[in-house]
């Protein structure tokens, strides 16, 4: 039937224009939020250097030896695996590229023969790994686009506490670096126990052994003190940066999800106006071919009724089309 | 000769300015910066941390836990729950401390309102001197 063709190609055209406006406005969101997410791990650095940098004048000072939180174990039988992720999604490769990195450590760990334990951050991590039924052993959704500092205590103290209690030896950290708005990179860093290189390395760049502090209480109490809230803090930052990473992804995969529906509509219009002449040709044909059927029987059968159809021949075809429609 | 001041939180710096004198109570108790003082790091005790600026106006902070650090004239005070005196509002403040202590009644071993019920009383305390 002509015209069926193209009533639903108009139906996908509206829906492909609908999906677009979401997509646009969600681009036009994400972008917003880059920004601010970007503000909030510049604000939270010069807490994470100072304390890194106290923390390194301690090391210096010889503070450290027998911190738990310092001292890799010899024997690791649990391993931890904090997995950053996204609350949606909707962003592209953002949420399987670090479940991707956190299935690597997991599958690593199993590998050497340990047992593992999974805390899941953001609501794509729960479900991925829920739905292939690996145990969970904490979660934490809701905030990822847009992480408090409670946020990353809470998980830090947990994480912390199990580990302090011997539940774990060692914790590796599955985020997503946010190196600029282009790019972001999935990443396995180790989170406890601390590597006491990386903090020497921030201290003698920036003023060289002045190790000439009072302490007040001794170095070891200050330094007891002082590890948590440094483990905090680099959860801290870690999730502001996923936080950052999130919103550029979804921008991105947003902005790509908009260009596309504009060339399919492109597309669809230029398949619609074809169809649209197609079934105008097809119905021009019809009723050319029946003016002719009908001419042509009425030369056969002599001149009483010939005069009739050159009559109505010189009338255009639209007011003949219902007429001619109905011959057969 | 001043004191080069910072409050640093995990989440912004909340103070940054020149001061004559910083008051701050340690673990070990009260301790009182000047210029020169010899480098130092302390940790923090609940309370108050008193900047005695150039103008004579002191601004007061609130402070639970954390650490001062003290080098070449500069003062640095990191703390997790770091609020200045103008950013405090009192009437949140005893609300919050109202909540934080019906829910320790309900359940005294919520560690979330006692956090909270903590914080309260060092708000309250730091606004109202």
């Amino acid at each position: 039937m002509p015209g069926g063709e193209e009533r639903t190609l108009r139906r996908r055209i509206k829906s492909v224009e609908s999906t677009k406006k979401i997509t646009r406005a969600m681009e036009l969101i994400s972008a917003s939020r880059i920004v601010k997410a970007q503000q909030k791990v510049a604000a939270a650095r010069p807490y994470a250097e100072q304390i890194t940098e106290v923390i390194g004048n301690l090391a210096a000072a010889g503070a450290g030896s027998g911190q738990p939180l310092l001292t890799p174990r010899e024997n690791v039988t649990n391993v931890g695996v904090i997995v950053l992720a996204a609350d949606r999604g909707l962003a592209g490769g953002y949420n399987s590229a670090v479940i991707r990195k956190a299935e690597q450590a997991l599958g690593a760990a199993e590998g050497e023969g340990h047992g593992t334990q999974l805390f899941a951050v953001g609501r794509k991590a729960l479900s991925y790994f829920r739905y292939r039924g690996r145990e969970i052993d904490a979660e934490h959704t809701g905030f990822t686009d847009s992480p408090s500092y409670e946020n990353a205590r809470k998980i830090a103290e947990d994480v912390v506490s199990r580990f302090e209690a011997g539940d774990l030896d060692r914790v590796d950290l599955a985020y997503t670096e946010f190196v600029s708005v282009a790019i972001q990179r999935p990443k396995l860093v180790r989170f406890i126990p601390l590597e006491p290189e990386e903090l020497a390395d921030d201290d003698d760049s920036s003023d060289g052994p002045d190790a000439e502090y009072e302490y007040e209480p001794g170095p070891d109490a200050i330094l007891e003190r002082l590890l948590p809230r440094y483990v905090e803090s680099r959860l801290f930052a870690a999730l502001l940066e996923a936080a950052a990473s999130e919103h550029a992804a979804r921008q991105k995969a947003m902005k790509a999800a908009t260009d596309n529906a504009t060339e399919l509509i492109k597309k669809l219009d230029r398949q619609m106006n074809r169809a649209r002449q197609d079934s105008i040709t097809t119905e021009i044909i019809e009723i050319a071919s029946g003016a002719e059927a009908l001419n042509q029987m009425g030369d056969d059968s002599g001149n009483t009724s010939g005069d009739y159809f050159t009559e109505r021949d010189a009338t255009p075809y639209d007011s003949q089309r219902s007429e001619s429609r109905s011959t057969p | 000769m001043t004191l080069n001041v910072e409050v640093v939180s995990p989440e912004r710096v909340q103070y940054s300015g020149e001061a004559r004198v910083v008051i701050c109570r340690t673990t070990e108790g009260e301790l009182a910066f000047l210029t020169d003082h010899a480098p130092l790091i302390g940790a923090l005790g609940i309370g108050e941390v008193r900047i005695g600026q150039e103008s004579g106006e002191d601004e007061v902070a609130a402070v639970h836990g954390g650490f001062v650090e003290v080098r070449n004239n500069k003062v640095v005070i990191l703390s997790d729950v770091a609020e200045l005196k103008s950013q405090i509002d009192v009437n949140r403040a005893q609300e919050a401390k109202k909540r934080a202590q019906s829910a320790l009644q309900a359940d005294p071993d919520d560690e979330d309102a006692k956090a909270a019920l903590r914080r309260a009383e060092v708000r309250l305390e730091v606004s109202s001197d």
